[in-house]
């Protein structure tokens, strides 16, 4: 089992970071009444943990016994029947899916499947909680008519479901949606609660870290706990013991952004434009995500760039991520970007060196 | 059969108004209604204003107090935007219930019935504008047996020939006051003690409960916003750029920083006109790229270096 997982804590009351949300979440789901719930946060900052625990709190390790399941549900889509293919993961007592993952038919999960179960009394009525709980990931990727398509369901059925919902963009979440529900904020761990999570886990794995290895290891994580573990545990294969001056490397991924970085800043003309397609086409095809590259690139550009050209750059980035967010083929944009930047570079260049 | 559950509904729907009079800080459309009950007479309706402010509340409260349990179901259609409101069901199914007569007006079991059927359309901004335009023709032709409720945050998406078909109400937001006397009362109903442990707790949880104090808990706290505007200020991209990342990586809304941003800057002394309008100006776009699903960051950060531009003197 990947680290990650094996010591991802399992109650409430082993949560190493965030102990204070930990813990009002204990006292909401034992002594009060839960409303619905919308964690959000930038990745690998907790909130998958924190939710799987909440879920073990309110209803006993049962939850931890879940199965996963690609259903397929025939859905009404006016006038013709569609078929929408899910994976869902359950226990007795919750279900949770991904709707975002339907892609533009997202309405129609919302509108059917979820508002289905929703309607549906718990199975388990043995339990003291007379509610079953619908995890829902990603919600900041719903369109907004799924968004408004989940209103009512919220409120109508809210004696036998209780929403979690989980994204990373609260911005994207209409106001409608948040208000229905308690937000509970988790920011990415800081770089000292990180390392407290990778001593814990080299004390259990009886390792001896070389000082200051755990926060050489926290600094290259950009505050992201699953990748300060995934990294450590990197390294723990690669070498051990670890030395102090051990390398701790970057991601592949990461790593071929930056030489596409350095090609771009090497040579402006179609001819290396053409190259760097390829390049992206790599990387889309192995599921980095668009707005990813993107960011990743611009991080690199502007550790190499003149004050001025930031700026302009940064400006870029967010003009054709935007225009990205609107259209439909994720390449036309990034290599829009990378055009754009060589052509500003370019001038850059020749207005200064001649 | 499962025995009947323990009612466990969040405060929010348990302490939900069901009668008009209980519906706080909406005077005007309190007294209209309840001019309503006793006369019967009632024109169609436009509720619109920001979420939780009690909207759908006082449609489905007088919607009961006219028919009562018995009659409500064959006389009020509830739609949401979690039902199909297509072009298709606005030609059937809300057609077809708006075509059926109902009796004359007779008071049953203390309810005054009136001869009219009531469609309740929730969340009405989400309908196309073909299904709305498709309403119209329904609308006019059974507006004697049949009234129609919309209700909607923004009142632009309903269009004209709706909407200057009903009477208007706009439903202001929550005052503080209103709202914390709210939760006083429902500890009160809940016997909970506002000690100060329970306080704490309290505040935790009543973000989640009356819906309009979600607002408080949305603020990002101000020293914040000041840290990100003194980098702006100190012109360094570099660190301006840091000051951003830390902002994602609390986890902060942007669409929440960029108004708290954007009012701090408006109001600050040493700032000039022309270099305020710049900023805002752009403000105002990146809001627009966020709404359309824009990366945060991004955003804030072409904010940010706008802001630094416009504050540096050339
Ligand atoms: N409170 C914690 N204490 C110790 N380890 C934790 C804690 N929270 C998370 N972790 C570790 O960090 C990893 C990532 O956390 P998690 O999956 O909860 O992140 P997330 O916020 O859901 O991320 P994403 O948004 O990318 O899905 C977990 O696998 C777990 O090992
Ligand atoms: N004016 C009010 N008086 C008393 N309670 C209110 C009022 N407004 C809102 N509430 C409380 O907030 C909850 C939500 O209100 P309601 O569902 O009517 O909001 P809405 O205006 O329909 O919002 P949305 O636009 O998001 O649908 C109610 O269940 C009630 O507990
Ligand atoms: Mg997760
Ligand atoms: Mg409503």
């Amino acid at each position: 089992m990947l680290w990650l997982d094996k010591y991802r804590p399992k109650t409430l009351d082993r949560i190493l970071v965030h102990e204070e949300i930990a813990q009002n979440l204990k006292k909401l789901v034992t002594e009060q009444d839960c409303p619905h719930l919308l964690f959000y946060g930038p990745p690998g900052s907790g909130k998958k943990t924190l939710i799987m625990a909440l879920i073990r709190q309110m209803f006993g390790p049962g939850a931890e016994k879940v199965k996963v399941e690609n259903r397929t549900w025939k859905v009404d889509a006016g006038s013709r029947s569609i078929d929408i293919e899910l994976t869902t993961l359950s226990s007795t007592n919750h279900v949770e899916l991904s709707p975002s993952d339907a892609g533009f038919q997202d309405r129609y999960v919302v509108q059917e499947i979820i508002k289905e179960m929703a309607k549906n009394r718990p199975i388990d009525t043995k339990g003291k909680k007379g509610y079953k709980v619908l995890v829902l990931n990603e919600v900041d990727k719903l369109s907004r008519e799924a968004q408004h398509s989940l209103r009512r369901t919220m409120e109508k059925y809210s004696a036998y479901c209780r929403l979690i919902l989980c994204c990373n963009s609260s911005s994207r979440v209409t106001e409608a949606i948040r208000s229905r529900c308690l937000n509970v904020r988790i920011n990415a761990p800081s770089e000292e609660q990180i390392v407290k999570v990778l001593e814990f886990i080299g004390k259990k794995e009886g390792l001896q870290l070389p000082p200051g290895f755990a926060s050489r290891i926290a600094e290259k994580s950009n505050r992201s706990l699953r990748r300060a573990i995934l990294s450590f545990e990197t390294c723990h294969v690669q070498q051990y013991p670890f030395t102090s001056k051990q390398a701790i490397s970057p991601m592949d991924w990461e790593e071929y952004i930056s030489e596409i970085a350095s090609d771009i800043m090497n040579e402006q003309s179609p001819k290396r434009l053409y190259q760097v397609r390829g390049k992206l086409y790599e990387l889309l095809s192995n599921c980095i995500p668009p707005e990813i590259i993107l960011k990743r690139l611009l991080y690199e550009l502007l550790r190499k760039l003149d004050v001025e050209l930031k700026h302009e750059v940064c400006h870029w980035a967010a003009y054709y991520e935007h225009r990205m967010r609107l259209g439909q083929k994720a390449i036309f944009h990034i290599e829009a970007f990378v055009a754009k930047f060589m052509s500003i570079y370019k001038d850059f260049l020749i207005t200064t060196f001649g | 059969m499962a025995p009947l559950l323990q009612s466990s509904q969040p405060w929010v729907e348990k302490y939900r108004p069901k009668q008009v009079k209980d519906v706080a800080h909406q005077d005007e459309v309190v007294r209209v209604l309840t001019n309503t009950l006793e006369t019967t007479s009632c024109p169609h309706m436009l509720f619109y204003g920001p979420p939780g402010t009690g909207k759908t509340t006082t449609a489905l409260a007088i919607a009961h107090q006219l028919y009562g349990p018995e009659l409500y179901k064959s006389r009020v259609l509830e739609l949401n935007a979690s039902d199909d409101r297509g072009i298709n069901v606005v030609r059937t199914k809300i057609k077809d219930f708006a075509a059926v007569a109902v009796g004359s007006a007779q008071r049953k079991g203390g309810y005054p019935c009136p001869p009219y059927k009531i469609i309740i359309l929730d969340e009405a901004d989400s309908m196309t504008e073909d299904a709305q335009n498709a309403l119209r023709r329904t609308m006019e032709t059974y507006s004697k047996v049949t009234r129609f409720f919309f209700i909607c945050n923004y009142v632009s998406r309903i269009i004209e020939p709706l909407a200057s078909r009903c009477a208007k109400f706009r439903f202001k937001p929550m005052s503080e006051e209103i709202m914390s006397s709210r939760i006083s009362y429902i500890c009160k109903e809940e016997g909970l003690n506002l000690d100060e442990e329970g306080l704490s707790t309290l505040s935790f949880i009543s973000q989640g409960d009356l819906r309009r104090a979600i607002t408080y808990l949305q603020v990002v706290p101000a020293e914040v916003v000041q840290a990100l505007l003194a980098a702006c200020k100190g012109g360094n991209f570099d660190l301006a750029n840091k000051e951003v990342n830390n902002v994602i990586a609390e986890g902060y809304p942007v669409s929440q920083m960029l108004s708290q941003l954007f009012d701090a800057i408006v109001e600050a002394d040493d700032i000039l006109d022309e270099q305020k309008a710049r900023i805002s100006k752009k403000v105002g776009e990146a809001d627009k790229c966020l709404v359309d699903g824009a990366d945060e960051y991004l955003q804030l950060l072409d904010v940010v270096s706008i802001t630094i531009r416009a504050l540096t003197p050339v």
